[in-house]
């Protein structure tokens, strides 16, 4: 049962990474990558590897291939430039990547890789928690790569606003925090008006006449 | 389980730098334009500090904490020494050069600590983990640094071509350290280390392979070059003064921690890699430069150049040979930043000195600044008794001792070719007419910091023993 399990995600795993190359429209190409990453975590589960996979699916399905969408639509890709020369080096593309298929199977190959060579992983039992496991090393025997990986975030947040955030003065735009804090005082000012005789009464007597 | 609490004391430098870096990022964010000349006092004080703990935290003997992720010895302290050094000089030069146009924020001066974070980290780096984060940082901070000059599009294009380069090359050195690790079992490098004669040859070579890949990228050897000089012309010259100095000297310490300390059982197999690299380097980058017109560009290729003789030392395969290598790195960058420092100083608001016609006549301008062109480009031909005279010729010297007579001799016939450009240079500086009349508008604190960096590259030359002898006992000492 598991083995046509892992079977099928993973003949869907190469299939959908395959199309992810060959497909010309560049929104279904990014919908093949979601296929393949959701295979991969179908596989990751068959490993025990359930927090992993989890996390696949949330952090790259969830989130960066819907961003990724987005950017695929709001640009303007011209597909035709793109479609032009791939039918044409389609050939040596195909020879190159078979020439470097087989080479890389030579090496992480049956024979290097084989069951004889590392042997099955243990099963854990039912209890087994992957998340506690994670959490142990990650703060302890990780902390400092950790903490380099929050330092990485944080030079993404530092490099994403500067080069995004520009102030342009002369654009009309609303200032919602001076429209939040404003007071009466500043749009209400109560002048005093000097009373009058009502003059148009007068002037509608004399249309009336 | 038991948990030790790591040693903190080997990485007070790093945890130092780390706490100033939030500090002058928060006191940025409530100055007014005006003064952001703090923020540049406090990134300076803030690296001094830094290279002065590392001083204080020299020990001979190689420490390791966090698990084995954090490697002190006597290479990284020098070599953090030198970084932080360095950076000091380039956040000099470029202050003036970014208030000139318009790009004086406080971004530039914390990505550029945030890059020299990641450096150090390579530098004593215990684990592929590290040493990929460190990478990482470093390339992150250099891609967001090059993209600030947002209306520039040759700025907008280097920065794309480097960031989608380097993000191929990580994954390139991503995939050999997966190999590795899928037959040795682990990511500790003094580990592997221990495991590779057991390991399966053919998967470890086929991961050094791509491991050797990712370094020649970072360092930028021939065939893995091309991103160099189109990187280092369309950057703002504050910027490629950042990215062509200080990280040489990081990517030196990555090859040296993967190949030395991780991977020295495989030695015959690198070595020959090595060699290829070395080889084309030097031959490539010296001959491609004579065809160049912008500096910038020539300089970049004579970077490809000197690190072809950066990766000859480590080819040597011996104590004496990776001490050359290692004092080569640190020249380099010294050479460096004076050079593209000359190019910061010709500048001015609205003119880039960027062609050698930009520097004919510059005699008759400045002698004491052509003086200083000329000890740079005569140390980087390696004429003496200039610094770079000394660099070349340590690592020429363990390359023969190591066997390697016939590749001294290709890096002795790259550098006859090579000292035809900058032999050039100082032609137009010395004997051709002024073109440009307008007087040299740099201020003291360029001018100063350039003269002390020309003296150095001339002092250091007439009294090399300091230097050479404290890089070779960093590794004869460590182990």
């Amino acid at each position: 049962m598991e083995t046509i399990v892992f079977y099928v995600f993973s003949t869907f795993m190469i299939l959908s990474a395959l199309m992810v190359i060959t497909v010309h429209n560049p929104v279904r190409a990014a919908f093949f990558l979601v296929l393949t990453f959701f295979a991969s975590a179908a596989v990751w589960l068959l490993l025990e590897a359930e927090f992993l996979a989890i996390i696949l699916i949330i952090v790259y399905v969830g989130a960066v291939m819907v961003l990724f969408l987005f950017v695929v639509m709001m640009l303007d890709v011209n597909l035709a430039e793109l479609k032009k020369g791939f039918v044409k080096n389609l050939p040596l593309a195909i020879i190159v990547a078979l020439a470097m298929f087989a080479m890389i199977f030579m090496v992480v190959g049956g024979e290097q890789f084989g069951i004889q060579k590392f042997a099955v992983p243990e099963r854990h039992a039912a209890d087994y928690s992957n998340v506690s496991a994670l959490g142990q090393v990650l703060y302890t025997e990780y902390v400092y790569s950790f903490e380099i990986a929050a330092v990485i975030l944080l030079v993404g947040i530092v490099a994403a606003i500067s080069l995004t955030l520009r102030r342009r003065p002369n654009t009309r735009h609303q200032k919602v925090e001076d429209q939040v804090a404003v007071k009466s005082a500043d749009r209400l000012r109560v002048v005093k008006v000097e009373t009058q005789p009502r003059k148009h009464t007068i002037a509608n007597a004399e249309v009336e006449k | 389980m038991n948990f030790v609490t790591p040693d903190f004391m080997p990485a007070m430098p790093e945890i130092f730098l780390l706490s100033m870096l939030c500090v002058i990022m928060i006191i940025d964010l409530f100055l007014k334009d005006e003064s952001r000349g703090a923020t540049y006092v406090l990134s300076l004080i803030a690296l001094i500090a830094t290279a002065f703990l590392s001083f204080s935290n020299f020990s001979t003997e190689s420490i390791t904490t966090f698990n084995g992720s954090f490697i002190l010895d006597p290479m990284a302290t020098i070599l953090k020494i030198a970084i932080c050094i360095i950076v000091v000089g380039v956040f000099i030069y470029a202050k003036d050069y970014l208030k000139d146009r318009n790009m004086y924020k406080g971004e530039y001066f914390t990505l550029g600590l945030f890059g020299v974070l990641g450096m150090m980290v390579m530098v004593s780096a215990g684990n592929f983990l590290t040493v990929y984060l460190g990478l990482e940082l470093l390339s992150l901070s250099m891609y967001a640094m090059i993209a600030m000059q947002r209306d520039s599009i040759v700025a907008s294009e280097a920065a794309m071509k480097y960031f989608i380069l380097g993000a191929i090359a990580s994954g390139i050195l991503l995939y050999g350290m997966s190999m590795v690790y899928a037959v040795t079992g682990s990511l500790d490098l003094a580990t592997i280390n221990k495991a590779v004669s057991g390991a399966d040859r053919v998967v470890m070579s086929f991961g050094l392979v791509f491991i050797i890949l990712g370094v020649a990228f970072k360092l930028g050897a021939v065939p893995f070059h091309m991103w160099m000089p189109d990187v280092y012309h369309g950057s703002p010259t504050s910027v490629t003064l950042y990215i062509a100095s200080a990280p040489k000297i990081a990517a030196f310490a990555m090859m040296y921690r993967l190949l030395v300390d991780g991977l020295a059982g495989m030695q015959a197999d690198w070595q020959m890699i090595l060699i290829i690299l070395s080889v084309l380097s030097m031959v490539f980058g010296n001959i491609v430069a004579i065809a160049q017109t912008n500096i910038k560009r020539m300089l970049a290729y004579s970077t490809i150049s000197h690190v072809g003789f950066i990766i000859m030392g480590v080819v040597a395969g011996t104590q004496a040979g990776y001490g050359a290598s290692m004092f080569y790195a640190i020249v380099y960058a010294i050479m460096s930043v004076a050079g593209f420092g000359m190019i910061v100083l010709l500048s001015r608001a609205g003119f880039e000195a960027e062609n050698i016609e930009d520097f004919k006549g510059l005699n008759q301008k400045s002698p004491w600044f052509a003086f200083v062109m000329m000890a740079i480009m005569f140390s980087m031909a390696g004429v003496p008794p200039f610094l770079g005279f000394w660099a070349k010729i340590t690592v020429l010297q363990e390359a023969v001792n190591s066997g390697f007579l016939w590749l001294a001799i290709v890096g002795v016939l790259a550098s006859v070719i090579g000292a035809f450009y900058y032999l050039r240079v100082i032609k137009a500086v010395y004997f051709d007419k002024l073109v440009d009349e307008t007087p040299i508008q740099a201020s003291m604190d360029i001018r100063l910091t350039l003269s002390l960096n020309g003296m150095a590259i001339l002092a250091l030359g007439l009294y090399p023993t300091v230097l050479i002898t404290l890089c070779i006992t960093a590794f004869t000492r460590a182990i």
